[in-house]
Protein backbone atom coordinates (compact mmCIF):
# COMPACT_ATOMS: atom_id res chain seq x y z
CA UNK A 1 0.00 0.00 0.00
CA UNK A 2 2.40 2.64 -1.18
CA UNK A 3 -0.02 5.43 -1.97
CA UNK A 4 0.26 8.96 -0.68
CA UNK A 5 -0.91 8.10 2.81
CA UNK A 6 1.29 5.05 3.23
CA UNK A 7 3.91 4.41 5.85
CA UNK A 8 7.03 6.36 5.03
CA UNK A 9 10.07 4.20 4.56
CA UNK A 10 13.27 6.18 4.99
CA UNK A 11 15.21 6.88 1.81
CA UNK A 12 18.20 4.94 3.11
CA UNK A 13 16.10 1.88 3.77
CA UNK A 14 14.33 2.24 0.42
CA UNK A 15 17.70 2.22 -1.35
CA UNK A 16 18.88 -0.73 0.69
CA UNK A 17 15.76 -2.77 -0.11
CA UNK A 18 15.89 -1.93 -3.81
CA UNK A 19 19.63 -2.63 -4.13
CA UNK A 20 19.33 -5.98 -2.38
CA UNK A 21 16.44 -7.00 -4.62
CA UNK A 22 18.42 -5.98 -7.69
CA UNK A 23 21.01 -8.56 -6.62
CA UNK A 24 18.36 -11.18 -5.96
CA UNK A 25 18.26 -10.83 -2.17
CA UNK A 26 15.82 -9.44 0.37
CA UNK A 27 16.28 -7.58 3.61
CA UNK A 28 14.58 -10.36 5.58
CA UNK A 29 16.80 -12.94 3.84
CA UNK A 30 14.01 -14.56 1.84
CA UNK A 31 14.45 -15.54 -1.79
CA UNK A 32 12.53 -13.38 -4.30
CA UNK A 33 9.78 -15.97 -4.66
CA UNK A 34 9.57 -17.12 -1.03
CA UNK A 35 6.59 -16.55 1.21
CA UNK A 36 7.01 -15.61 4.83
CA UNK A 37 6.08 -18.24 7.39
CA UNK A 38 2.36 -19.00 7.18
CA UNK A 39 0.31 -20.09 10.19
CA UNK A 40 -3.34 -21.00 9.83
CA UNK A 41 -5.74 -21.59 12.73
CA UNK A 42 -9.34 -22.47 12.03
CA UNK A 43 -12.48 -22.26 14.11
CA UNK A 44 -11.32 -19.72 16.67
CA UNK A 45 -14.54 -17.69 16.90
CA UNK A 46 -17.23 -19.99 18.26
CA UNK A 47 -20.06 -17.54 17.58
CA UNK A 48 -19.29 -17.47 13.86
CA UNK A 49 -20.39 -20.24 11.51
CA UNK A 50 -16.83 -20.30 10.21
CA UNK A 51 -13.60 -18.55 11.11
CA UNK A 52 -9.86 -18.62 10.63
CA UNK A 53 -6.81 -16.62 11.54
CA UNK A 54 -3.88 -16.44 9.17
CA UNK A 55 -0.49 -15.13 10.11
CA UNK A 56 1.73 -14.32 7.16
CA UNK A 57 4.95 -13.26 8.86
CA UNK A 58 3.70 -10.44 11.08
CA UNK A 59 0.63 -9.73 8.98
CA UNK A 60 -2.41 -11.06 10.80
CA UNK A 61 -5.88 -11.51 9.34
CA UNK A 62 -9.00 -12.83 11.03
CA UNK A 63 -11.93 -13.89 8.89
CA UNK A 64 -15.35 -14.64 10.27
CA UNK A 65 -18.18 -16.17 8.25
CA UNK A 66 -21.76 -15.51 9.32
CA UNK A 67 -24.75 -17.18 7.71
CA UNK A 68 -28.30 -15.89 7.63
CA UNK A 69 -31.43 -16.53 5.64
CA UNK A 70 -32.38 -13.84 3.16
CA UNK A 71 -33.61 -13.12 -0.34
CA UNK A 72 -31.69 -14.02 -3.50
CA UNK A 73 -30.65 -11.50 -6.14
CA UNK A 74 -33.31 -11.11 -8.84
CA UNK A 75 -30.95 -12.26 -11.59
CA UNK A 76 -29.76 -15.28 -9.57
CA UNK A 77 -32.97 -16.66 -8.04
CA UNK A 78 -31.55 -20.12 -7.38
CA UNK A 79 -28.30 -19.10 -5.69
CA UNK A 80 -27.18 -18.18 -2.21
CA UNK A 81 -25.92 -14.64 -1.77
CA UNK A 82 -22.23 -14.07 -1.10
CA UNK A 83 -20.80 -10.84 0.25
CA UNK A 84 -17.25 -10.03 1.19
CA UNK A 85 -16.39 -7.04 3.32
CA UNK A 86 -13.10 -5.95 4.82
CA UNK A 87 -12.32 -3.82 7.81
CA UNK A 88 -9.02 -2.05 8.32
CA UNK A 89 -9.35 -2.02 12.07
CA UNK A 90 -7.52 1.00 13.54
CA UNK A 91 -5.59 -1.18 15.98
CA UNK A 92 -3.82 -2.88 13.07
CA UNK A 93 -1.70 0.01 11.88
CA UNK A 94 -0.97 3.66 12.65
CA UNK A 95 -2.20 4.33 9.11
CA UNK A 96 -5.70 2.96 9.65
CA UNK A 97 -8.47 5.24 10.81
CA UNK A 98 -11.95 4.45 12.01
CA UNK A 99 -14.77 5.28 9.64
CA UNK A 100 -16.33 4.03 6.43
CA UNK A 101 -14.16 1.72 4.33
CA UNK A 102 -11.62 3.46 2.14
CA UNK A 103 -10.76 2.48 -1.41
CA UNK A 104 -7.95 0.13 -0.35
CA UNK A 105 -10.29 -1.75 1.94
CA UNK A 106 -12.95 -1.97 -0.77
CA UNK A 107 -10.36 -3.13 -3.31
CA UNK A 108 -9.10 -5.82 -0.91
CA UNK A 109 -12.61 -7.13 -0.29
CA UNK A 110 -13.41 -7.14 -3.99
CA UNK A 111 -10.22 -9.05 -4.90
CA UNK A 112 -11.01 -11.71 -2.27
CA UNK A 113 -14.63 -11.76 -3.47
CA UNK A 114 -13.67 -12.26 -7.13
CA UNK A 115 -11.41 -15.20 -6.30
CA UNK A 116 -14.19 -17.00 -4.42
CA UNK A 117 -16.98 -16.04 -6.82
CA UNK A 118 -15.23 -16.61 -10.15
CA UNK A 119 -13.75 -19.98 -9.14
CA UNK A 120 -17.26 -20.96 -7.98
CA UNK A 121 -15.64 -22.05 -4.73
CA UNK A 122 -18.94 -22.33 -2.87
CA UNK A 123 -21.76 -24.41 -4.35
CA UNK A 124 -24.27 -21.56 -4.11
CA UNK A 125 -27.08 -23.52 -5.75
CA UNK A 126 -27.02 -26.09 -2.97
CA UNK A 127 -27.69 -23.25 -0.55
CA UNK A 128 -30.98 -22.22 -2.12
CA UNK A 129 -33.96 -22.86 0.17
CA UNK A 130 -36.96 -21.67 -1.87
CA UNK A 131 -36.11 -20.43 -5.40
CA UNK A 132 -36.71 -16.67 -5.80
CA UNK A 133 -37.70 -16.37 -2.13
CA UNK A 134 -35.29 -17.75 0.42
CA UNK A 135 -31.63 -18.53 0.20
CA UNK A 136 -28.69 -18.57 2.58
CA UNK A 137 -26.71 -15.35 2.74
CA UNK A 138 -23.01 -15.82 3.39
CA UNK A 139 -21.16 -12.89 4.92
CA UNK A 140 -17.38 -13.10 4.79
CA UNK A 141 -15.83 -10.41 6.95
CA UNK A 142 -12.11 -9.86 6.62
CA UNK A 143 -10.61 -8.26 9.71
CA UNK A 144 -7.09 -6.92 9.40
CA UNK A 145 -5.54 -7.26 12.86
CA UNK A 146 -1.93 -6.41 12.04
CA UNK A 147 -0.66 -4.85 8.82
CA UNK A 148 2.80 -5.89 7.75
CA UNK A 149 2.22 -6.07 4.01
CA UNK A 150 0.49 -8.35 1.51
CA UNK A 151 -2.97 -8.15 3.02
CA UNK A 152 -4.42 -9.62 -0.17
CA UNK A 153 -2.81 -13.08 -0.03
CA UNK A 154 -3.28 -13.37 3.72
CA UNK A 155 -6.95 -12.36 3.44
CA UNK A 156 -7.63 -14.76 0.56
CA UNK A 157 -6.03 -17.59 2.54
CA UNK A 158 -7.94 -16.70 5.70
CA UNK A 159 -11.23 -16.45 3.80
CA UNK A 160 -10.65 -19.87 2.23
CA UNK A 161 -9.65 -21.42 5.56
CA UNK A 162 -12.74 -19.93 7.20
CA UNK A 163 -15.03 -21.23 4.44
CA UNK A 164 -13.54 -24.71 4.72
CA UNK A 165 -14.36 -24.49 8.40
CA UNK A 166 -17.90 -23.12 7.92
CA UNK A 167 -20.95 -25.06 9.06
CA UNK A 168 -24.49 -24.29 7.93
CA UNK A 169 -27.34 -24.89 10.35
CA UNK A 170 -29.84 -27.62 9.44
CA UNK A 171 -33.41 -26.68 8.64
CA UNK A 172 -36.67 -28.18 7.49
CA UNK A 173 -39.68 -26.68 5.76
CA UNK A 174 -42.94 -26.61 7.71
CA UNK A 175 -46.02 -25.05 6.06
CA UNK A 176 -43.80 -22.97 3.80
CA UNK A 177 -41.75 -21.74 6.74
CA UNK A 178 -38.13 -22.47 7.49
CA UNK A 179 -37.58 -24.14 10.83
CA UNK A 180 -34.12 -24.45 12.22
CA UNK A 181 -33.20 -27.91 13.38
CA UNK A 182 -30.35 -28.94 15.66
CA UNK A 183 -27.12 -29.88 13.99
CA UNK A 184 -24.93 -28.49 11.23
CA UNK A 185 -23.79 -29.40 7.74
CA UNK A 186 -20.44 -28.53 6.20
CA UNK A 187 -20.60 -25.60 3.74
CA UNK A 188 -20.53 -27.18 0.25
CA UNK A 189 -17.17 -26.23 -1.31
CA UNK A 190 -15.98 -27.24 -4.76
CA UNK A 191 -12.95 -25.08 -5.47
CA UNK A 192 -10.01 -23.59 -3.59
CA UNK A 193 -8.91 -20.20 -4.89
CA UNK A 194 -5.58 -18.84 -3.65
CA UNK A 195 -4.08 -15.45 -4.43
CA UNK A 196 -0.41 -14.84 -5.16
CA UNK A 197 0.75 -11.22 -5.01
CA UNK A 198 3.88 -9.76 -6.57
CA UNK A 199 5.57 -6.44 -6.02
CA UNK A 200 7.55 -4.91 -8.85
CA UNK A 201 10.66 -3.25 -7.46
CA UNK A 202 13.27 -1.88 -9.86
CA UNK A 203 12.21 -4.23 -12.65
CA UNK A 204 12.28 -7.34 -10.44
CA UNK A 205 9.26 -9.30 -9.24
CA UNK A 206 9.10 -10.35 -5.60
CA UNK A 207 6.47 -12.61 -4.07
CA UNK A 208 4.67 -11.73 -0.82
CA UNK A 209 5.97 -8.19 -0.23
CA UNK A 210 6.14 -7.11 3.41
CA UNK A 211 5.25 -3.60 4.49
CA UNK A 212 8.63 -1.95 3.79
CA UNK A 213 8.78 -3.56 0.36
CA UNK A 214 5.28 -2.29 -0.36
CA UNK A 215 6.60 1.14 0.59
CA UNK A 216 9.13 1.02 -2.26
CA UNK A 217 7.24 -1.04 -4.85
CA UNK A 218 6.35 0.58 -8.17
CA UNK A 219 3.44 -1.73 -8.95
CA UNK A 220 1.59 -4.69 -7.54
CA UNK A 221 0.07 -7.67 -9.30
CA UNK A 222 -2.21 -10.30 -7.80
CA UNK A 223 -3.03 -13.50 -9.65
CA UNK A 224 -5.65 -15.80 -8.15
CA UNK A 225 -5.51 -19.45 -9.17
CA UNK A 226 -8.14 -22.13 -8.72
CA UNK A 227 -7.43 -25.69 -7.54
CA UNK A 228 -6.45 -26.81 -11.06
CA UNK A 229 -4.01 -23.97 -11.64
CA UNK A 230 -6.33 -21.92 -13.85
CA UNK A 231 -6.51 -18.16 -13.42
CA UNK A 232 -9.79 -16.94 -11.95
CA UNK A 233 -8.97 -13.35 -11.00
CA UNK A 234 -6.25 -10.75 -11.46
CA UNK A 235 -5.63 -7.26 -10.24
CA UNK A 236 -2.86 -4.80 -10.92
CA UNK A 237 -2.42 -2.06 -8.36
CA UNK A 238 -0.32 1.03 -7.69
CA UNK A 239 1.21 3.60 -10.01
CA UNK A 240 3.83 1.56 -11.80
CA UNK A 241 3.74 -0.48 -14.99
CA UNK A 242 4.27 -4.08 -16.08
CA UNK A 243 5.50 -5.42 -19.38
CA UNK A 244 3.58 -8.32 -20.91
CA UNK A 245 6.68 -10.49 -20.27
CA UNK A 246 6.62 -9.63 -16.56
CA UNK A 247 2.93 -10.49 -16.35
CA UNK A 248 3.50 -13.87 -17.98
CA UNK A 249 6.47 -14.50 -15.65
CA UNK A 250 4.23 -13.70 -12.68
CA UNK A 251 1.64 -16.18 -13.97
CA UNK A 252 4.32 -18.89 -14.30
CA UNK A 253 5.77 -18.32 -10.82
CA UNK A 254 2.32 -17.76 -9.33
CA UNK A 255 1.00 -21.07 -10.56
CA UNK A 256 3.72 -22.94 -8.63
CA UNK A 257 3.27 -20.80 -5.52
CA UNK A 258 -0.51 -21.29 -5.62
CA UNK A 259 -0.01 -25.05 -5.62
CA UNK A 260 2.15 -24.75 -2.47
CA UNK A 261 -0.44 -22.56 -0.75
CA UNK A 262 -3.27 -24.89 -1.68
CA UNK A 263 -1.37 -27.80 -0.12
CA UNK A 264 -1.12 -25.88 3.15
CA UNK A 265 -4.87 -25.57 3.10
CA UNK A 266 -6.27 -28.84 1.80
CA UNK A 267 -3.25 -31.14 1.61
CA UNK A 268 -1.73 -32.62 -1.59
CA UNK B 1 -34.44 -0.50 -23.22
CA UNK B 2 -33.58 -3.96 -24.43
CA UNK B 3 -35.43 -7.24 -24.50
CA UNK B 4 -34.08 -10.55 -23.34
CA UNK B 5 -33.92 -13.26 -25.97
CA UNK B 6 -31.98 -16.47 -25.35
CA UNK B 7 -29.17 -16.75 -27.86
CA UNK B 8 -25.76 -18.09 -28.55
CA UNK B 9 -22.89 -15.67 -27.98
CA UNK B 10 -20.85 -17.03 -30.90
CA UNK B 11 -22.41 -18.84 -33.88
CA UNK B 12 -20.93 -21.74 -35.88
CA UNK B 13 -19.16 -19.31 -38.24
CA UNK B 14 -17.42 -17.55 -35.38
CA UNK B 15 -19.70 -14.52 -35.62
CA UNK B 16 -20.78 -12.77 -32.42
CA UNK B 17 -24.28 -11.60 -31.47
CA UNK B 18 -23.62 -8.09 -32.74
CA UNK B 19 -22.23 -9.44 -36.03
CA UNK B 20 -18.57 -8.96 -35.17
CA UNK B 21 -15.70 -11.36 -35.78
CA UNK B 22 -13.95 -12.76 -32.70
CA UNK B 23 -11.09 -10.25 -32.86
CA UNK B 24 -13.05 -7.25 -34.06
CA UNK B 25 -13.52 -4.02 -32.12
CA UNK B 26 -16.87 -2.27 -31.90
CA UNK B 27 -17.14 0.99 -33.88
CA UNK B 28 -15.44 3.76 -31.93
CA UNK B 29 -16.26 7.45 -32.21
CA UNK B 30 -14.30 9.96 -30.19
CA UNK B 31 -14.60 13.72 -29.91
CA UNK B 32 -12.08 15.82 -28.02
CA UNK B 33 -12.82 19.15 -26.31
CA UNK B 34 -16.58 18.80 -25.88
CA UNK B 35 -17.09 20.61 -22.56
CA UNK B 36 -16.72 24.34 -22.12
CA UNK B 37 -15.89 24.64 -18.43
CA UNK B 38 -13.45 21.78 -18.16
CA UNK B 39 -9.75 22.32 -18.87
CA UNK B 40 -9.87 19.23 -21.02
CA UNK B 41 -12.58 16.82 -22.08
CA UNK B 42 -13.48 14.00 -24.43
CA UNK B 43 -16.54 12.01 -25.39
CA UNK B 44 -16.31 8.40 -26.53
CA UNK B 45 -18.83 6.09 -28.09
CA UNK B 46 -17.80 2.47 -28.30
CA UNK B 47 -20.68 0.22 -29.25
CA UNK B 48 -23.52 1.53 -27.15
CA UNK B 49 -21.18 2.97 -24.54
CA UNK B 50 -21.42 6.73 -24.23
CA UNK B 51 -18.89 8.17 -21.84
CA UNK B 52 -17.70 11.68 -21.00
CA UNK B 53 -14.34 12.39 -19.43
CA UNK B 54 -13.33 15.80 -18.08
CA UNK B 55 -10.20 17.16 -16.43
CA UNK B 56 -9.84 20.14 -14.12
CA UNK B 57 -6.35 21.27 -13.16
CA UNK B 58 -3.60 21.42 -12.31
CA UNK B 59 -5.31 23.55 -9.66
CA UNK B 60 -5.17 24.26 -5.96
CA UNK B 61 -5.86 21.22 -3.78
CA UNK B 62 -8.91 21.18 -1.56
CA UNK B 63 -8.69 20.17 1.23
CA UNK B 64 -5.18 21.64 1.46
CA UNK B 65 -3.60 18.94 3.62
CA UNK B 66 -3.90 16.45 0.77
CA UNK B 67 -1.34 18.36 -1.31
CA UNK B 68 1.84 16.44 -2.10
CA UNK B 69 5.18 18.24 -1.80
CA UNK B 70 6.82 16.54 -4.78
CA UNK B 71 4.07 16.01 -7.33
CA UNK B 72 0.50 16.70 -8.31
CA UNK B 73 -2.27 14.76 -6.66
CA UNK B 74 -4.27 12.88 -9.27
CA UNK B 75 -7.86 12.26 -8.25
CA UNK B 76 -10.31 10.27 -10.26
CA UNK B 77 -14.02 9.68 -10.00
CA UNK B 78 -15.61 7.03 -12.18
CA UNK B 79 -19.37 7.32 -11.95
CA UNK B 80 -22.34 5.81 -13.72
CA UNK B 81 -25.46 7.82 -14.43
CA UNK B 82 -28.61 6.30 -12.85
CA UNK B 83 -30.12 5.83 -16.33
CA UNK B 84 -26.99 4.31 -17.88
CA UNK B 85 -27.97 0.72 -17.16
CA UNK B 86 -31.03 -1.50 -17.51
CA UNK B 87 -32.16 -1.14 -13.92
CA UNK B 88 -31.80 2.31 -12.42
CA UNK B 89 -28.53 2.57 -10.55
CA UNK B 90 -28.47 4.52 -7.33
CA UNK B 91 -26.40 7.67 -7.90
CA UNK B 92 -24.47 7.02 -4.69
CA UNK B 93 -21.00 5.66 -5.42
CA UNK B 94 -21.02 1.87 -5.26
CA UNK B 95 -18.11 -0.29 -4.12
CA UNK B 96 -17.53 -1.17 -7.76
CA UNK B 97 -17.27 2.49 -8.71
CA UNK B 98 -14.86 3.16 -5.84
CA UNK B 99 -12.63 0.32 -7.01
CA UNK B 100 -12.78 1.38 -10.66
CA UNK B 101 -11.96 4.98 -9.71
CA UNK B 102 -8.82 3.64 -8.04
CA UNK B 103 -7.67 1.39 -10.87
CA UNK B 104 -8.39 4.04 -13.53
CA UNK B 105 -6.32 6.55 -11.58
CA UNK B 106 -3.49 4.04 -11.27
CA UNK B 107 -3.73 3.27 -14.99
CA UNK B 108 -3.24 6.95 -15.91
CA UNK B 109 -0.71 8.03 -13.29
CA UNK B 110 2.34 6.46 -14.95
CA UNK B 111 1.68 8.50 -18.11
CA UNK B 112 1.47 11.94 -16.49
CA UNK B 113 4.44 14.14 -15.54
CA UNK B 114 2.89 14.71 -12.09
CA UNK B 115 6.26 15.84 -10.72
CA UNK B 116 6.01 19.03 -12.81
CA UNK B 117 3.08 20.28 -10.71
CA UNK B 118 3.84 19.78 -7.01
CA UNK B 119 1.21 20.89 -4.47
CA UNK B 120 -1.58 20.93 -7.06
CA UNK B 121 -4.36 18.54 -7.93
CA UNK B 122 -5.49 17.19 -11.25
CA UNK B 123 -9.11 16.10 -10.99
CA UNK B 124 -10.47 13.67 -13.48
CA UNK B 125 -14.13 12.80 -13.87
CA UNK B 126 -15.44 9.90 -15.90
CA UNK B 127 -19.22 9.89 -16.32
CA UNK B 128 -20.79 6.86 -17.91
CA UNK B 129 -23.95 8.10 -19.65
CA UNK B 130 -24.78 4.75 -21.18
CA UNK B 131 -23.07 1.47 -20.34
CA UNK B 132 -22.54 -1.41 -22.74
CA UNK B 133 -19.65 -3.40 -21.28
CA UNK B 134 -16.06 -2.24 -21.15
CA UNK B 135 -16.85 1.14 -19.61
CA UNK B 136 -13.64 1.32 -17.60
CA UNK B 137 -11.61 0.74 -20.77
CA UNK B 138 -13.50 3.25 -22.91
CA UNK B 139 -13.36 5.61 -19.91
CA UNK B 140 -9.56 5.36 -19.77
CA UNK B 141 -9.22 5.90 -23.53
CA UNK B 142 -11.33 9.07 -23.22
CA UNK B 143 -9.72 10.20 -19.95
CA UNK B 144 -6.22 10.20 -21.37
CA UNK B 145 -7.48 12.34 -24.27
CA UNK B 146 -9.12 14.73 -21.80
CA UNK B 147 -5.80 15.00 -19.92
CA UNK B 148 -4.00 15.73 -23.12
CA UNK B 149 -6.70 18.20 -24.17
CA UNK B 150 -6.09 19.98 -20.85
CA UNK B 151 -2.48 20.46 -21.95
CA UNK B 152 -1.09 18.28 -19.18
CA UNK B 153 2.31 16.94 -20.22
CA UNK B 154 2.24 13.18 -20.71
CA UNK B 155 4.74 10.48 -21.55
CA UNK B 156 2.22 8.67 -23.73
CA UNK B 157 -1.49 8.31 -24.28
CA UNK B 158 -3.04 5.52 -22.27
CA UNK B 159 -5.45 3.34 -24.18
CA UNK B 160 -7.52 0.47 -22.88
CA UNK B 161 -9.36 -2.52 -24.29
CA UNK B 162 -10.71 -5.75 -22.88
CA UNK B 163 -10.46 -9.27 -24.17
CA UNK B 164 -12.25 -12.27 -22.78
CA UNK B 165 -13.83 -15.60 -23.44
CA UNK B 166 -17.32 -16.56 -24.55
CA UNK B 167 -18.49 -20.08 -25.27
CA UNK B 168 -14.91 -21.29 -25.51
CA UNK B 169 -13.76 -18.57 -27.94
CA UNK B 170 -11.32 -15.80 -27.08
CA UNK B 171 -12.94 -12.52 -28.06
CA UNK B 172 -11.95 -8.87 -28.24
CA UNK B 173 -13.81 -5.85 -26.81
CA UNK B 174 -16.68 -7.53 -24.94
CA UNK B 175 -20.09 -5.95 -25.06
CA UNK B 176 -22.48 -6.01 -22.11
CA UNK B 177 -24.02 -9.43 -22.83
CA UNK B 178 -20.65 -11.04 -23.53
CA UNK B 179 -19.30 -9.56 -20.32
CA UNK B 180 -22.22 -10.86 -18.25
CA UNK B 181 -22.72 -14.25 -19.87
CA UNK B 182 -19.21 -15.03 -21.05
CA UNK B 183 -16.57 -17.01 -19.18
CA UNK B 184 -13.90 -14.37 -18.65
CA UNK B 185 -13.21 -10.66 -18.89
CA UNK B 186 -9.69 -9.21 -19.06
CA UNK B 187 -9.52 -5.41 -19.18
CA UNK B 188 -6.06 -4.06 -20.05
CA UNK B 189 -4.74 -0.49 -20.20
CA UNK B 190 -1.60 0.09 -22.20
CA UNK B 191 0.96 2.77 -23.05
CA UNK B 192 1.79 1.83 -26.67
CA UNK B 193 5.11 3.68 -26.92
CA UNK B 194 6.44 2.04 -23.77
CA UNK B 195 4.93 -1.41 -24.22
CA UNK B 196 3.70 -0.98 -20.66
CA UNK B 197 0.57 -2.43 -19.11
CA UNK B 198 -0.88 0.07 -16.62
CA UNK B 199 -4.16 -1.65 -15.75
CA UNK B 200 -4.80 -5.35 -15.60
CA UNK B 201 -7.79 -7.03 -14.08
CA UNK B 202 -9.39 -10.36 -14.73
CA UNK B 203 -12.40 -12.26 -13.61
CA UNK B 204 -13.69 -15.53 -14.89
CA UNK B 205 -11.72 -18.64 -15.69
CA UNK B 206 -8.78 -19.00 -18.07
CA UNK B 207 -5.98 -21.52 -18.38
CA UNK B 208 -2.51 -19.96 -18.34
CA UNK B 209 -2.22 -20.62 -22.10
CA UNK B 210 -5.55 -18.91 -22.76
CA UNK B 211 -4.49 -16.02 -20.57
CA UNK B 212 -1.34 -15.45 -22.63
CA UNK B 213 -3.38 -15.37 -25.85
CA UNK B 214 -6.05 -13.16 -24.30
CA UNK B 215 -3.43 -10.71 -23.03
CA UNK B 216 -1.89 -10.44 -26.50
CA UNK B 217 -5.35 -10.01 -28.02
CA UNK B 218 -6.20 -7.20 -25.60
CA UNK B 219 -2.89 -5.44 -26.32
CA UNK B 220 -3.59 -5.74 -30.05
CA UNK B 221 -7.01 -4.18 -29.38
CA UNK B 222 -5.28 -1.36 -27.49
CA UNK B 223 -2.96 -0.73 -30.44
CA UNK B 224 -5.90 -0.52 -32.84
CA UNK B 225 -7.83 1.80 -30.51
CA UNK B 226 -4.69 3.93 -30.11
CA UNK B 227 -4.79 4.82 -33.82
CA UNK B 228 -8.37 6.09 -33.50
CA UNK B 229 -7.46 7.91 -30.30
CA UNK B 230 -4.56 9.75 -31.94
CA UNK B 231 -6.67 10.70 -34.97
CA UNK B 232 -9.39 12.17 -32.76
CA UNK B 233 -6.85 14.37 -31.01
CA UNK B 234 -5.44 15.58 -34.32
CA UNK B 235 -8.94 16.27 -35.64
CA UNK B 236 -9.51 18.80 -32.88
CA UNK B 237 -6.40 20.78 -33.78
CA UNK B 238 -7.07 20.58 -37.50
CA UNK B 239 -10.49 22.12 -36.80
CA UNK B 240 -8.92 24.92 -34.74
CA UNK B 241 -6.35 25.54 -37.48
CA UNK B 242 -9.05 25.83 -40.12
CA UNK B 243 -11.03 28.23 -37.95
CA UNK B 244 -8.09 30.54 -37.45
CA UNK B 245 -7.01 30.59 -41.09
Amino acid sequence: MSSAESIMVSRVRQRQIAQLIASGKRLDERGLTDYREIKIESGIIERAEGSARVRLGKTEILVGVKIEIGEPYLDRPMEAVLTVNSEFVPLASPEFEAGPPGEESIELARIVDRGIRESKAIDLEKLCIIPEKKVFVIFIDVYVLNHDGNLIDASALAALAALLNTKVFNYEMKDGKVEIKPGFTQLPMRNYPVAVTFAEIGGKLVVDPWLDEEGVMDARLTVTFDKDGNICAMQKGERGIFTAQQILEAVRIGQKKAEELKKLMVGG
Amino acid sequence: MTQKVPRKLVDENGIRIDGRKLDELRPIKIEVGVLNNADGSAHIEQGKNKILAAVYGPREVHPRHLALPDRALLRCRYHMAPFSVEERKSPNPSRRETELSKVIREALEPAIFLEQFPRTSIDLFVEVLQADGGTRCAGITAASLALSDAGIPMRDLVVACASGKAEGHLILDLNDIEDKEGEADLPVAFMPNFNAVTLLQMDGMLTTEEFEQALNLAIEGCNQTHKIQKESLKTKYIAIKEETE
